[in-house]
């Protein structure tokens, strides 16, 4: 420490302290900007996945999304949505579309998860985008307690408090969450498919969307703390069980009560 | 009253109430009496019975239930056995209370003397008797004079019109009125705006084109006291889309940042919060009433019962970055009031 304080005073200590400086505060902004894309670098696709993916594109996406995923009149470019929005849209049966209409609906897969991990490469190769989340922020193992605060203040309103999912406008409507991988939750929320709004990492952080995950995966498993929920609609199947049923059996006894002993 | 059959029935009200009336109709009586199972078989009188002791005891087995439920199934945390004491402790007391009504009724109906008993109706009031009470109305006025001395009747008119007054300025004191709190919010210029429910703030260029993000005034969590009615009012959405799609009218044309807009979340309908954005539509739907805002014409009403376009928060961002608002709303948030210009 001695002779540190001894050349203090050289002529070259400020130079020394200057490049010191911005050497750390350019070390700790490097730091901090890959934490939020670190996450991008962990599934790797490899040439040959590219190359496969394209011709699988060419002969199943293509007449929709142009080719060189470029977009035409039927659908949009795909440069830049990520290898997320793919295995989103891939992974749940909803891509290859099978008719137009107000929204692309959930169906039987079509393709396995090779050719779906190729085709997500081939478009990721066409632009960055968000890619498929490491399998640690989708485990389920958050902070669930948090995720329902979170989901109840950005989910809950179309997809339902108890994620029973609801109506949108003109035939449009919030899926049911129950029995979806917590990897495609994540890749939703990132991607935002349709006309579900965008959660980028600066809205909801990915420990955040974890948690999300966490709290979907909790209340799925849990169940209904009061029976059977009746689907978990409200007022609707809730009123249409009371009116039947309830009705029903007090109207029964009134029968009962006024007819006469035999 | 009398017993059924017994011939006293052709004199009842029918037959009195218009003569023309009794002449087309002969008064059928009550059915005749039929004895039941159990007043005919002791055997069927000692079924019923048994079957009213029965339902007694289910009542009996509902209570232990409960009590078994209630002390019985340990809870472990889990939802599962809230499920399960749940389901016991209500089927438990629903047999409880089942059990004694059923049984009661069953004995009633099944044992108890079913003598049939008919009443009938009071005559239809007398002119005798309006005549009669008219007078007593008559003699009480005259007694008391009120017609000879106005001057009692006009003090007591009076007395009687200022009495309730009192009670006026009681009700009013039960609370403050709203002065201008339905008029403003806790924004205003250079408020920060943060996320819902976090409060980190937001910067311009984490909002990408798509997003939508819950937004709370900076300050709002670290308030003690009237936090929930500050946030009814406040609660904004942050949306970003294309800068070409907005179609700001004249004065408004820098509330936005970049394509970000910021409109209010409480319904103009009734109030519940309109948050459902569709990213490609551009549409916010109020859950509760399908109320359809069109975000690229300023939240104008495209369907359902809103009356009005969603209020518009105008943002800029600040020095660092990050968003801000301008001012307050220009207008109350939220559904019409009786003071509203």
């Amino acid at each position: 420490m001695k002779a540190l304080s001894q050349k203090r005073r050289h002529p070259l200590a400020a130079l020394v302290l200057l490049l010191m400086g911005l050497m750390l505060t350019g070390g700790v902004y490097a730091v901090a900007t890959t934490l939020n894309q670190a996450k991008a670098d962990t599934t790797t696709y490899s040439a040959n996945d590219i190359k496969e993916g394209n011709k699988l594109f060419i002969a199943n996406c293509a007449t929709c999304h142009g080719m060189g995923a470029s977009g035409s009149a039927s659908g949009p470019s795909l440069v830049g949505v990520g290898a997320a929005a793919v295995d989103f849209q891939v992974g749940t049966g909803r891509m290859p579309m099978q008719m137009q209409g107000p929204q692309a609906q959930r169906k039987p897969v079509q393709f396995d998860a090779t050719q779906t991990k190729q085709l997500a490469a081939y478009v990721a190769s066409l632009g960055a985008g968000p890619s498929v989340p490491d399998a640690s922020l989708v485990d389920g193992k958050g902070n669930a307690a948090n995720g329902g605060e979170l989901f109840r203040v950005n989910c809950a309103m179309c997809h339902n408090a108890a994620a029973a999912g609801g109506a949108l406008t003109r035939g449009k409507f919030a899926p049911a969450l129950a029995g979806v991988s917590g990897q495609h939750i994540y890749e939703a929320m990132v991607t935002g498919p349709q006309n579900m709004p965008v959660f980028n990492d600066a809205n909801i952080t990915p420990n955040g969307k974890r948690d999300i995950i966490t709290f979907l995966k909790t209340i799925e498993a849990d169940g209904s703390p009061g029976g059977n929920d009746l689907g978990a609609l409200g007022p609707v199947s809730e009123g249409l069980f009371v009116w039947i049923a309830g009705l029903g059996v007090i109207i029964a006894f009134t029968i009962w009560l006024t007819s006469r002993s035999s | 009253m009398g017993d059924h059959g017994d011939g006293h029935s052709e004199q009842g009200a029918v037959a009195k109430a218009g003569q023309s009336v009794a002449e087309k109709f002969q008064d059928p009586g009550i059915p005749p009496h039929r004895p039941r199972l159990a007043d005919k078989d002791p055997r069927a009188a000692k079924r019923a019975e048994r079957q009213v002791a029965i339902l007694f005891g289910i009542s009996v087995l509902g209570t232990l239930l409960f009590f078994w439920a209630y002390f019985g199934v340990r809870l472990d945390q889990t939802v599962a056995t809230l499920r399960l004491q749940n389901l016991l402790l209500g089927l438990g007391t629903g047999f409880a209370m089942l059990g004694i009504g059923t049984g009661i009724v069953h004995w009633a109906k099944a044992l108890m003397p079913d003598h049939e008993v008919s009443e009938e109706r009071h005559e239809i009031r007398s002119e005798a008797d309006r005549v009669a009470a008219v007078k007593i109305v008559d003699e009480i006025l005259d007694e008391t004079g009120i017609k000879r001395r106005p001057l009692i009747r006009n003090t007591l008119i009076g007395a009687v019109a200022l009495a309730p007054l009192p009670a006026i300025a009681m009700f009013r004191d039960l609370g403050p009125l709203p002065a201008n709190a339905l008029s403003h919010t806790m924004w205003k210029e250079g408020t920060r705006l943060v996320h819902d429910p976090t409060g980190t703030p937001i910067k311009a260029s984490d909002v990408t084109i798509g997003s939508a993000f819950h937004v709370i005034p900076d300050g709002l969590n670290e308030m003690t006291e009237g936090k929930l009615e500050a946030k009814a009012k406040a609660v904004v959405l942050l949306m970003r889309l294309n800068p070409e799609l907005l179609h700001p009218s004249a004065g408004r044309e820098d509330w936005s940042h970049d394509g970000i807009v910021a409109y209010s979340k409480i319904c103009t309908h009734v109030g519940c919060p309109v948050a459902l954005y569709e990213q490609q539509t551009h549409h916010l739907l109020c859950p509760c009433h399908q109320s359809t805002f069109d975000l690229t014409q300023e939240c104008k009403v495209i369907f359902g019962p809103a009356n009005r376009p969603l209020p518009q928060l105008p943002i800029k961002i600040d020095s660092e970055g990050y968003l801000v608002a301008q001012s307050d709303f220009h207008e109350p948030v939220g559904p019409s009031f009786w003071e509203r210009s």
